[in-house]
């Protein structure tokens, strides 16, 4: 088997293949993370601020996550109008997953900033928007940061799965080696999946420490 | 100056919080709105800054009509203090008090220099600034709280139950700051509390509320002890407000007279009377009961500790007092220094209080 796997990746022609499928799946699972998070923090707001929109959205967003994620890829060119082979599909279903995903804890992130905070800063004479971007956002990273690890955790597995309707990414690697019955292609997609995920959550919490330095500093030294 | 011109506030649900309120805040002065919980003072309070807006009537802020001001510039003029402080978690303490500066267009270094002079004006280490609210105690962030209220040197500042979730003796020791920053800055500051001695303590003039968002009265707090309008206001301030008024008597008329004394270190002789025990630093340590017999020199644990100690000038309260819970009968007088200066009877402040209230007629 590891004979096998030298062989496969010994081929200068596949590692350059392999590497393009790599970044094809990075920004294929993260580009919608990206959206997702533009989406959500406007849409959980909403929610926040006005409640009987709050049952209406969060409904239609349980709705949307329990349709299965090859039912999605197939429905989103029906629905959008695009090509059924256009890797962007793959993109929109993802965000439409992971926006899903992050209304809710935004919203209840937001619920959760305590009132007289919120009411010093109108206080202070910010206006809404500056108060909202500068202090509920900021509040609410640390819940809205436990989302995006969960998303994109879940979307590098789910981009895989947009290989069968030729999406690309290192998806390409299992059907290739099912239809080969090749084991090699596989296992490196499998490693290279996993190694993906932790490698871009690592990350993830490396950039949630980086903006909630406040979040640690709990109990030191209270004189 | 602040002046409300029949301003009454109805909420959606029909709830009327502020019922038809004429009232004038003199500038510079600290003005205290009181009342029990639920009688609108809030609501009163934050039509000044427009965190409300009235039902009908109109709010003046230096003779001009708030609603004819934009709220946020409005506000960036106006500090607000709560009672939760309401310091942002995510925000160093320096960059709490920056707030406002920042926001009225101070560059960032500016306004951190700034903040740090106002961090020290209240009273707290440079070293704090670098903290987060969560590593303070209740007290420091109240400061916190007014340093950053005060962080643009506005005019008015208002403040909502402020000090009423710190422990007594540190909402005594910031209500004596607060009235220190204002003899300070001269500020026109309007307080409110549900605490009719806070109330009187610091207000120069105080409103009473009652329920429906009426104003009761409103008057000196002297006055208020001594000439309540009404049953309500009556019980409002308390079955001792006859006591709590010698807050307000002049002082001047108490004469102050020389006591039997002793010291620690002296011989023991029996004596008829109470004699008050000094030390070397000329400051009472307690009294010595009459009778008292030992043979060696005097020590402490032959006192009987003293009563409250009564300085010299201060309120005609302290006066009495001292010679309420002193056991000779005697109340002790000291020097702001804390050195001994005499000794006076209950009685001599009653006369005080009795040729005071003649005069008055
Ligand atoms: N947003 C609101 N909607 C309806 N009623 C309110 C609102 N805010 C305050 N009230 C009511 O108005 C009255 C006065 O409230 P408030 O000004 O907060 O009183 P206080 O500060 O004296 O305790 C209370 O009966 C309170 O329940
Ligand atoms: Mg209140």
């Amino acid at each position: 088997m590891f004979a096998d796997l030298g062989k496969y990746l010994g081929n200068a022609g596949t590692r350059a293949q392999i590497a393009d499928h790599l970044v094809e799946h990075v920004y294929l699972s993260l580009l919608p993370i990206v959206f997702a998070v533009l989406l959500a923090v406007p849409l959980g707001w909403a929610c926040h601020r006005y409640r009987p929109l709050r049952g209406a959205l969060i409904g239609v967003a349980n709705v949307v996550y329990t349709v299965p994620s090859l039912a999605l890829f197939v429905i989103i060119p029906a629905v959008a109008g695009t090509q059924i082979l256009w890797p962007g599909n793959v993109i929109i279903a993802l965000t439409v997953y992971t926006t899903a995903l992050l209304i809710r804890p935004v919203a209840e992130a937001l619920d959760a900033v305590p009132d007289h905070v919120v009411a010093a800063a109108t206080a202070m004479g910010y206006r809404p928007l500056p108060r909202f971007l500068t202090v509920e956002l900021p509040l609410a990273v640390p819940v809205l940061a436990a989302g995006v690890r969960v998303g994109s955790v879940s979307n590098i597995s789910l981009v895989s799965v947009g290989a069968i309707i030729g999406s690309g990414g290192l998806g390409v690697l299992f059907t290739d080696g099912f239809s080969r019955r090749y084991l090699a292609p596989i296992l490196v997609g499998i490693v290279l999946t996993l190694a993906l995920a932790l490698v871009v959550d690592l990350l993830l919490v490396a950039l949630r420490r980086a903006l909630t330095p406040w979040t640690r500093a709990q109990g030191v030294s209270v004189a | 100056m602040i002046e409300f011109r029949a301003v009454s506030k109805r909420f959606d649900d029909g709830t009327v919080a502020v019922d038809d309120l004429d009232l004038v805040v003199e500038a510079g002065t600290i003005t205290v709105f009181v009342g029990p919980s639920g009688c609108g003072k809030t609501t009163s309070l934050r039509m000044i800054n427009r965190m409300l807006d009235p039902t009908s009537g109109t709010v003046l802020v230096d003779g001009r009509d708030v609603l004819q001001v934009d709220p946020p510039r409005l506000r960036r003029g106006i500090g607000y203090v709560i009672q939760q402080a309401g310091l942002f978690p995510h925000r160093t303490v320096l960059d709490n008090v920056a707030t406002v500066p920042l926001l009225s267009g101070w560059s960032k270094r500016d306004a951190r220099a700034r903040a740090a002079e106002l961090l020290e004006l209240v009273g707290l280490d440079g070293d704090m600034g670098r903290r987060y609210p969560v590593q303070l105690s209740g007290g420091q962030q109240q400061r916190v709280g007014v340093a950053r209220a005060l962080a643009a040197d506005p005019p008015v500042l208002l403040m909502d139950e402020p000090f009423s979730a710190v422990d007594p003796v540190v909402r005594e020791g910031l209500q004596d700051e607060l009235l220190r920053l204002h003899a300070e800055l001269g500020k026109t500051v309007v307080f409110v509390t549900h605490d009719i001695d806070e109330a009187v303590r610091i207000g120069e003039k105080v409103a009473v509320f009652r329920q429906g968002g009426v104003l009761a009265q409103y008057d000196r707090p002297a006055e208020l002890l001594a000439r309540p309008a009404d049953d309500f206001v009556a019980s409002f301030v308390g079955k001792d407000r006859g006591y709590r008024g010698l807050s307000f008597v002049d002082p001047a008329g108490i004469e102050v007279r020389g006591g039997a004394t002793t010291r620690l270190g002296e011989p023991v002789s029996p004596s008829r009377e109470w004699l008050l025990a000094l030390d070397a630093d000329e400051r009472p340590r307690g009294w010595l009961p009459p009778g008292t017999s030992a043979d060696g020199p005097l020590t402490e644990d032959l006192l009987v500790p003293g009563g409250s100690l009564y300085e010299r000038g201060t309120a005609v309260r302290g006066a009495l007092d001292s010679a309420l819970s002193s056991p000779s009968g005697l109340g002790v007088v000291v020097e702001p220094t804390g050195r001994y200066a005499g000794v006076l009877r209950g009685a001599q402040v009653l006369d005080v209080i009795d040729r005071e209230r003649a005069e008055r007629g």
